[in-house]
């Protein structure tokens, strides 16, 4: 399990869990889950674009995940977001199924970009990887602030000065570079269960960003190695288990949820001080939940 | 004249069988999305449609898989998916999004699985193309009544739930004030969508399902402001766009290369983006006309408030 071919998989796919551990936890806490659907699957389109005219797939993958993302973000600032979101998303995808029958001898390898191919990755894959998923990162670590801030209170963040659509953009731009780093990789559908199902877990178990945010990298590391090993066990596709462990950890942070609330009410009705780290941390409403 | 109507409708079109049944029945589905569509773009669901369109193309792998009829794996997955999404999600519009997120990456996953066991189970890869992108001309007219029922099925929901629906949409809170079960409005909502998107996609497929699901009824509520209105405009254009996709598609297998037909999904598909973005951009130049006074006349208690559609409930954290 440990060797050859499976190690590059095993660093390939710890990389691409941390940066949408990262990633997804903005993402969840924007509300952009639909966006993190989109960009991928506008990034397949392109992707078979790319191969239609040879030229290198990540580079039409980019490309299109870029325009997508942009085109979400212009056109979403006078519309309604979700709706843009979707019309993009069915027009990547009608482009994409129209590159693909026009080439229909790379359809197998376009459509291992919708569910991956993580088994199969070379050492210029992790390299490349492994660049994108720096400047991912980096770029989180720069606009962590403001980003968290125009995430959690836009309101607020407005009154001081951030520029909340442009922080958007940058968002956007963000998402379709993780896009382009993983998709090759794990494919478009299990970056997006990866960029919601850990940190929708995450966030039910702390309500502070950074507890959070550290708890959505751990869990999108558990889900993966355990999908990997899981895949390398059964045969069956690594995404299966990835989608199915998302929710099941996302299962769990409910019933935590509730069990701590339920608790909480018990030590409540007692008479003794209940107020505890959840109390002051909900009324921040991070959580989204009414307090 | 007859020259130029046979190079439209290509010979036969009117004659054939399964030509007539597309059209009674693409017309049937896409203008019961359409109609559905209008609440979705109005609550803020597109999401959640999009979807449960995934979720169903899952069902249908998976009906594929054990041989059952296809309409009842699209039909109970996506049921499923809109009761694990009612579940999970909170009120407010970020848990929901959260909570579809959720059920589509589980939903992805199986799909995975199925479309795995189905290539290495037994061998027919072709079948991954029609459940992606729909076949309309391999319905049956047999099922044309199970297509009726379902249909007036959704409608009859979103007819009853007609004003609650908008008012709960505008504002929760007003709403639930009022005494309207919003939860049970949602879930019912959802429910209905459920059916309509499963019966679009197992039709026109998972990628035009969508787009006729938002497409019609974003560009119709960008050409008015009244609901009603809205509907009949979503409906007249979701009703054109099938109705000439199903041509396109018919005509395509006549034109070169001969004897195969074109993808022409795309075509509609980019059909529906401009005519969305051209209500746009009608609706951008009559707001400038319409200048401040507008916007101040706006502000009265009506349904549509504001100069786009009512904007989303308030943010988590806001109060």
């Amino acid at each position: 399990m440990f060797s050859g071919f499976m190690v590059n998989a095993w660093i390939v796919a710890t990389m691409v869990a941390v940066v949408a551990g990262i990633i997804g936890f903005f993402t969840v806490l924007r509300g952009s889950a639909f966006v993190a659907h989109a960009v991928p699957q506008a990034g397949f389109a392109g992707a078979a674009g790319a191969s239609l005219i040879g030229v290198s797939t990540l580079a039409g993958l980019g490309t299109f995940a870029a325009i997508s993302a942009l085109s979400i973000g212009f056109l979403g600032k006078r519309g309604r977001h979700d709706a843009v979101t979707a019309l993009a998303l069915v027009f990547m995808l009608g482009l994409g199924a129209l590159f693909l029958s026009w080439s229909e001898e790379y359809a197998s390898a376009i459509y291992a970009l919708l569910f991956g191919e993580v088994l199969g990755v070379s050492s210029n894959q992790v390299l490349a990887t492994a660049a994108l998923g720096v400047v991912c990162i980096a770029a989180v670590v720069i606009l962590y602030r403001p980003l968290l801030l125009t995430s959690v209170v836009p309101e607020l963040a407005e009154a001081r000065g951030v520029r909340t659509h442009r922080m958007e953009l940058c968002f956007l731009v963000v998402v379709a570079l993780v896009t382009t780093m993983s998709v090759p990789v794990v494919g478009a559908l299990l970056m997006f269960s990866l960029m919601v199902g850990a940190p929708g877990a995450a966030r039910s178990f702390t309500d502070k960003p950074l507890g959070a945010l550290s708890l959505s990298v751990g869990i999108s590391v558990a889900i993966v190695w355990t999908a990997i090993a899981a895949s390398y066990e059964t045969d069956w596709p690594v995404g299966f288990f990835v989608g199915v462990l998302g929710a099941v950890f996302f299962i769990a942070g409910r019933g935590w949820v509730a069990w701590r609330r339920s608790a909480a009410g018990r030590v409540d009705s007692t008479g003794h001080l209940a107020i505890g780290p959840i109390q002051p941390a909900t009324a921040t409403g991070m959580n989204g939940e009414p307090t | 004249m007859g020259a130029i109507l046979t190079g439209i409708f290509e010979p036969g079109f009117f004659t054939s069988e399964p030509v007539r049944v597309a059209v009674i029945v693409g017309g049937a589905v896409s203008l019961v999305s359409a109609v559905v569509g209008v609440f979705t773009v109005i609550r803020g669901q597109s999401f959640a449609g999009h979807s449960l369109g995934d979720l169903g193309t899952t069902g249908g792998s998976g009906a594929f898989l054990v041989g059952a009829n296809p309409l009842w794996g699209f039909v109970t997955f996506a049921i499923l998916g809109a009761g694990a999404m009612e579940l999970f999600g909170a009120r407010r519009p970020r848990g929901r999004d959260m909570a579809t997120g959720i059920v589509l990456g589980a939903g992805l996953g199986i799909a995975a699985l199925f479309l795995y066991l189905g290539t290495t189970h037994s061998n027919t890869t072709g079948a991954t193309i029609t459940i992606l992108f729909g076949s309309m001309f391999v319905i049956r007219s047999l099922m044309i009544p199970v297509f009726a029922l379902l249909s007036v099925l959704a409608l009859a929901v979103v007819a009853l739930l007609y004003r609650p629906l908008l008012l709960s949409a505008v504002s929760q809170d007003i709403a639930s004030a009022r005494g309207v079960p919003v939860r049970l409005i949602g879930a019912l909502y959802l429910l209905a969508m459920a059916v309509a998107v499963s019966l679009s996609c197992v039709t026109i497929g998972a990628i035009l399902s969508t787009a006729v699901l938002i497409g019609p009824a974003a560009a119709a509520l960008r050409l008015t402001k009244r609901p009603g209105l809205a509907i009949a405009w979503a409906a007249v254009i979701g009703l054109a766009v099938t109705w000439l996709w199903i041509l396109l598609a018919y005509d395509s297998y006549y034109w070169p290369p001969a004897g195969r037909g074109w993808p022409v999904s795309f075509f509609v598909v980019a059909l529906i983006l401009v005519v969305y973005l051209l209500a746009d951009l009608a609706n951008g130049q009559k707001a400038r006309r319409a200048g401040p006074r507008a916007i101040a006349s706006d502000k009265g208690p009506g349904v549509v408030a504001g100069r786009a559609w009512p904007s989303l409930p308030p943010e988590p954290g806001a109060e």
